[in-house]
């Protein structure tokens, strides 16, 4: 069997391993689930009403939002989980193993990449309920849907790499909620940005989580709701979200297996 | 002639910090043969076993596993090897049978082929009807043979346990010993660590004894008890301060001078042979009050008394 061969095997093997996991703990899925549908909800009856956009009705500008929000937040599961893992003892056992070792990182990516799908389709759901709609052509929807699904591709991969920086399961948490939660909130996710504060603003305007938010909207033809002076990035949300997206997995995913590497070697 | 090493390793240390963990280890383990690690708690032993297993590496010295170097070659001796180590190392949430499995197909089995050997080897262990239930709901005994049939699933020509029966009761604890002598007399080579004499006398052809980090003795285990005696006598004094009177009282049938006391209790390495009632005899002959006498064989604990004694006094 050849090299490549061997580690799609492996991969294929060891995602099934963590997709059981979350097969015998299901509550694993409700942060990318129950959770976000609250939000919808939230934003879409609490505050929806009290905030105005430009061009447009608030329930089809949120949902895009929420998609985002809920990928960046993603960071979480699999941050936590493979922390976990490492405490475990199995993974020496697979270290000792004629297995490919990329493997093993590969195989819990693919896994939680599914629950980052599932959220996709739980969130068109809601959406589609609360009087979101597509906008666009089919190819726009899909690019839509393929760039949403590589970017929760990358977050995957950067919430690995947190799991394996620390020491312990529950630093994930506190990591990701101190990071994530200020860049999803101060961006176009939930609220038009023209009224923040300048500072605040200007963070928001380079704020890849705008970008995406901005990029989701564009291409489903939703309301985008940008200030007129918005800077080059959020003018061109489709490049700028491919890009980023790019960029992180270009660095996370040799850093998580360079960490991997050092967090096993004794 | 030459005979076909299974294991071998040359000046093998490992250091943490400034500490040495493990230092000149030499071994040469034939082929077919098993190699007993006997020491107390930190003696170095899971070291050892971390590095023939290439999950970590050396600071000194170099070995081999199956002709193949743990530090330059380690993808080879995985192929060649099965582990069971100190601490549990399978998968809580998945079934006995789904972790057999999965180490078969990561072990280059085909999915068939892992499915048929998970079944064989739960059978083997005793463990069929609790096949489908998740590991980590088995008793912790159960999930021990467990994690030692996963190391048998690629039949490996070199296994290394790591204290295996740990947790096991006596009847699981005698089934483990037969299935590694079938395993043995097939040809395959077991390095384990223990720290039972009895255990390492029943299934090793070498011992080696480790104490910080460092071969305290080795050999067979004849030759090991032959050097600190087999049979051990305790006494329980009635006063504690008799002790010395009847080490000397006892001497004519002590195997060597090395006796020792704890609290009220003398222990003396007891020659071949010796009668109880002659040692009645002697106590009551010196006026030394008994409250019981209790003959056994040497444990680890007189091993390393023993033998670190003999360290200290030169030849
Ligand atoms: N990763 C580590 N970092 C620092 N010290 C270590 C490390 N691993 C082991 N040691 C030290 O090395 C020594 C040998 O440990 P080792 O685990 O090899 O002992 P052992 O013979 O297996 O003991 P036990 O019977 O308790 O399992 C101990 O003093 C231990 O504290
Ligand atoms: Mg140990």
């Amino acid at each position: 069997m050849s090299a490549s061969t061997t580690l799609a095997a492996d991969t294929m093997v060891l995602a099934r391993r963590n997709l059981e996991h979350i097969r015998q703990i299901p509550e694993k899925l409700l942060d990318v689930t129950l959770q976000p549908v609250m939000f919808t909800l939230l934003f879409a009856y609490v505050f929806g009403g009290a905030i105005g956009v430009a061009g447009g009705n608030y329930h089809e500008y949120l949902v895009g939002g929420i998609l985002v929000q809920t990928l960046a937040f993603g960071v979480m599961g699999p941050g936590v989980s493979i922390a976990t893992d490492l405490a475990e003892g199995v993974v020496d056992r697979l270290r000792t193993l004629p297995m490919n070792r990329a493997a093993y990182l590969l195989g819990h990516a693919a896994a939680e990449w599914v629950g980052t799908i599932l959220a996709l389709i739980v969130l068109s759901i809601s959406g589609l309920v609360v009087g979101w709609r597509i906008h666009a052509g089919i190819l726009d929807a899909l690019a839509g849907y393929a760039l949403l699904a590589a970017f929760g591709l990358a977050m995957v991969w950067l919430g690995t790499l947190i799991g394996l920086s620390v020491r312990s399961a529950d630093a994930v948490q506190g990591i990701a909620f101190g990071v994530i939660f200020p860049i999803t909130f101060v961006s176009t996710a939930f609220v038009p940005i023209d009224g923040m504060p300048a500072v605040l603003k200007t963070f928001a305007e380079w704020n890849p989580v705008s970008t995406m938010v901005t990029a989701t909207r564009t291409l489903f033809g939703n309301p985008v709701s940008l200030p007129a002076d918005a800077p080059w990035p959020l003018q061109h949300p489709v490049l700028t979200g491919a890009l980023w997206t790019a960029g992180i997995l270009a660095v996370a995913v040799p850093l998580c297996l360079r960490k991997f590497r050092a967090r096993t070697a004794d | 002639m030459t005979t076909e090493l299974g294991i071998t390793t040359s000046g093998l240390g490992k250091r943490f910090g400034d500490f040495w963990a493990l230092r000149d280890l030499d071994l040469a383990v034939p082929k077919g043969s098993v190699l007993g690690l006997l020491g107390h708690n930190g003696a170095g032993k899971t070291t050892a076993v971390r590095i023939l297993t290439t999950l970590s590496e050396p600071t000194t010295g170099t070995a081999t596993v199956a002709g193949h170097d743990v530090a330059t070659d380690a993808a080879a001796v995985r192929t060649k090897i099965g582990v069971t180590g100190q601490g549990a190392t399978v998968d809580g949430l998945l079934t006995a049978r789904a972790n057999l499995v999965m180490i078969g197909r990561l072990s280059r089995l085909s999915p068939a082929q892992a499915k048929v050997r998970a079944d064989e080897l739960l059978e083997r262990v005793g463990l069929s009807e609790f096949a489908d239930r998740r590991v980590d709901r088995l008793s912790g005994g159960m999930r021990r043979r467990v994690d030692l049939a996963a190391s048998l699933v690629a039949d490996p020509p070199v296994l290394m346990l790591d204290e295996p029966t740990t947790g096991l009761d006596p009847a699981s604890r005698q089934d483990l010993w037969n299935l590694l002598r079938e395993h043995v007399a097939r040809g395959m080579t077991l390095l384990l660590t223990t720290q039972y004499l009895e255990e390492a006398d029943q299934l090793a052809d070498q011992i080696v004894v480790l104490d910080h980090g460092r071969v305290i003795a080795s050999g067979t285990p004849a030759e090991l008890k032959s050097r600190v005696g087999g049979e051990r006598l305790d006494v329980t004094l009635a006063d504690p301060a008799d002790a010395d009177a009847a080490r000397v009282a006892l001497a004519p049938h002590a195997e060597s001078d090395d006796a020792r006391v704890d609290g009220a209790v003398l222990t003396i390495a007891l020659r071949p042979g010796t009668r109880l009632i002659e040692l009645v005899r002697e106590l009551d002959h010196a006026q030394i009050e008994a409250v019981d006498l209790h003959r056994r064989e040497a444990t680890l604990d007189d091993v390393f008394l023993t033998l670190t004694r003999k360290e200290m006094v030169p030849a």
